[in-house]
């Protein structure tokens, strides 16, 4: 798909914000400031793609002919990182470069966090708290939700207090939900809706959902919230967005206490530098320490922003764990891209472990029709007598776990492999560790019981010591108020350079269970004030 | 179970293109397919209408129109799909004129499931850049495939009326099994 080389990718003239990432922390950053009036420039590693290409993207997701990655482009030399960890980190399948971010491919959940994700080490004695409270963030979260549009039901009784409706209504559930919600309430569990930032309505000029069951990893309707939407809003507020811009380094002055510059490099082979009074960071928990240590200097020798040592550590995800199983019925699967119900009676736990988790019923368990049909082989008559077994009967709930931030997982560079401008790639090294696997554990015996009490045959869990990424990469420069042991403060400000923010799942100093990005939005929304206020 | 104008529309959408093609001929987009040394095709259209009568179930009426519509639509503005597809397809009938003594279309079905199979297409790894046969695979079969399966009508060969892909609206999944 066509790509723009000859644009304009020189630096603008000193600018007020240089925002480094184009995805949802980015974007809400860089709108957020532009509004103001600021002067914004957004760096982005990745191209800008166009909407209309969507359909296309769509096709390849669909057709096994076309690698996953090759959907939003990802891999290759500019790609590149190593994996080192007792569990494989699938880094690349987990993020997606260029105008919107991970946001291009994700699936749209945005529940808040809990108030006891805010106190881990006040209320269990595990992880660590936050430099700030739900309350503190309660009114970003209903910011964020206006902005990005959120459907929601308020029939969840075990999510933190809200201050006002969810802006759209909720999703209705599914049949596939209505036979698991049986076996639900034989169990005394509780089911709910699950908040999505996906149109349910014309909202903010997007379509609403049209159905096309792709959510992961493209919305060809555009009803599924992705951070572009912010980066245009941006752009009308007079924000610059230059993208295939990989930065380099983030350059500080001679005293060491400010950043004057950040240096990107640009499709035509040149390095720029483009000076700014702030400087957001924004480029997720893997690129962001990246960016923090490729810019060691004399002073800095271990990174920037790195006197905690902290940069890199605590890497954290959501470990996702599953069970499927057929059922005797139908269950009607892949009419829709997204779940529609989960229950989060188990997040709110009493002792410190089993910790958090949250159950989900998908609505795409199994193959769908086109994927059975393109990957079975034959055609004519037997291919839809297989495909039709094949699609039928299917169910399945999945879970995210809390892991606990451990200071052996970390981001660092592999001096021994370079990316497409000569820097190191991130290594990543990734573990769950025994709070996260008791909690695995309890999550799928929950979801076993559900299963069974429904009457399906459980055909599939996963193995709590090697679960999945939940595509949530977290922690890799944590917020905290002491600056030996943080690299943030709680207005998401680096302790060591004034004029340096972070906004990023990297400032997480827990994770939690729940899906990030609304909590990603609110810090961010909150981060901008900051900024404000210092312009 | 008919295939409509409807169903190709719906597959055509389903690889983001809209209804213009749906106007055109198929003399309109495709060239006489002939290339230097290989046999030649007399029309594109008929090949894959041919071929879709042997990779679409039996149950499956409307084909003509349906297959003429998507393929003409397909590569309406996308002449390196269209140039590979004939290249495919002048592979396929070439095959059936060496090894079968006649046209691609006018081979029995029973005789063009033949040639599939003889090629090999069944672990045939569908390659848009790969062989010969790798290309039938993608450009052919599965082509025809993909559009049979991201109609309402090819969903509902298996169950399915809003399979993924088509943009079928939010009534189906909540829908029960017999409603």
């Amino acid at each position: 798909m066509a790509v723009d080389d000859s644009k304009d990718r020189s630096p603008s003239e000193r600018v007020d914000v240089c925002v480094v990432g184009a995805g949802p922390a980015g974007a809400l950053t860089a709108y957020s400031l532009a509004e103001r009036g600021h002067d914004v420039v957004i760096l982005e590693a990745g191209p800008r793609f166009s909407f209309e290409d969507r359909l296309r993207r769509m096709e390849y997701s669909l057709r096994p002919a076309h690698d996953g990655l090759e959907v939003w482009e990802m891999g290759g030399d500019r790609d590149a990182y190593a994996s080192t960890g007792p569990l494989d980190y699938p880094l690349n399948d987990v993020r997606v470069k260029g105008v919107g971010g991970t946001t291009l491919h994700w699936l749209g959940y945005v529940p808040r966090y809990h108030e006891k994700d805010f106190e881990m080490e006040s209320r269990y004695g595990i992880g660590e708290d936050w430099p700030i409270s739900y309350d503190d963030l309660r009114p970003y979260y209903a910011e964020v939700e206006r902005e990005m549009g959120v459907a929601g039901a308020e029939d969840n009784p075990f999510e933190p207090p809200r201050e006002s409706p969810f802006p759209m209504d909720g999703f209705s559930p599914s049949h596939s939900d209505s036979l698991l919600v049986e076996a639900c309430e034989e169990l005394d569990i509780t089911v709910h809706s699950i908040p999505q930032a996906r149109n349910s309505e014309t909202y903010d000029d997007r379509s609403p959902c049209v159905g096309y069951g792709t959510c992961i990893p493209v919305c060809p309707s555009g009803a599924k919230y992705s951070a572009d939407v912010h980066v245009a809003k941006a752009e009308a507020e007079g924000a610059r967005v230059i993208d295939r811009a990989p930065v380099q380094r983030l350059a500080h002055d001679a005293s060491g206490e400010r950043l004057e510059a950040v240096e990107y490099a640009t499709p035509d082979g040149e390095t720029h530098r483009q000076e700014a009074r702030q400087v957001v960071l924004a480029c997720g928990a893997i690129e962001t320490p990246r960016v923090l240590l490729l810019s060691e200097s004399d002073q800095y020798p271990d990174g920037l922003a790195n006197s905690s040592g902290a940069v890199g550590r605590y890497l954290m995800d959501h470990p996702l764990v599953m069970t499927f199983g057929t059922a005797s019925e139908p269950t009607r699967q892949h009419h829709v891209g997204f779940s529609t119900s989960g229950t989060h009676q188990f997040y709110d736990h009493e002792e410190p472990t089993p910790g958090s988790f949250h159950i989900g019923f998908l609505n795409y368990a199994g193959p769908s029709p086109v994927a059975a049909a393109l990957s079975n082989g034959d055609w004519g008559d037997s291919l839809v007598s297989d495909v039709s077994t094949e699609v039928t009967g299917h169910i399945g709930t999945e879970a995210l776990v809390e892991q606990l931030p451990r200071e052996e997982n970390r981001v660092t560079l592999d001096t021994s492999q370079t990316d497409d401008h000569g820097n190191p790639v991130p290594e990543v090294h990734w573990s769950v560790g025994d709070h996260a696997i008791e909690t695995a554990e309890a999550a799928l015996e929950v979801q076993r019981d559900i299963l069974e009490t429904m009457g399906a045959r459980v055909t599939w869990s996963t193995n709590p010591r090697s679960p999945a990424s939940g595509s949530h990469p977290m922690g890799t420069t944590r917020m905290g108020s002491d600056p030996e042991s943080s690299v943030v403060d709680a207005r998401l400000r680096t302790h060591d350079l004034e004029n340096l923010t972070i906004a990023s799942s990297s400032v997480f100093p827990t994770g939690g269970a729940m899906n990030p990005t609304l909590t990603i939005g609110a810090l961010s929304l909150l981060a901008a004030e900051h900024i404000d206020e210092d312009l | 179970m008919e295939l409509s104008r409807r169903d190709a529309i719906a597959a055509l959408a389903a690889v983001g293109i809209g209804t213009g093609g749906v106007a055109l001929y198929r003399s309109d987009v495709f060239d006489d397919g002939s290339t230097d040394g290989e046999a030649t095709l007399d029309d594109p259209v008929d090949t894959m209408i041919a071929l879709a009568t042997v990779v679409y179930p039996s149950e499956v009426s409307g084909i003509d129109e349906f297959v003429e519509t998507y393929v003409v639509g397909r590569v309406e503005d996308d002449e390196t799909h269209e140039r590979r597809t004939v290249q495919a397809l002048t592979h396929l009938e070439g095959y059936a004129s060496d090894e079968f003594g006649d046209s691609f279309v006018d081979l029995s079905p029973d005789e063009r499931d033949a040639v599939l199979r003889d090629l090999g297409i069944q672990s045939a790894r569908p390659n848009p850049d790969g062989s010969d046969v790798e290309r039938i695979r993608y450009y052919l079969v599965n082509e025809l495939l993909y559009a049979l399966f991201t109609s309402p009508t090819g969903g509902e060969l298996v169950g399915h009326e809003n399979p993924p892909g088509h943009g079928g609206g939010l009534d189906s999944y909540q829908r029960g099994p017999d409603a």
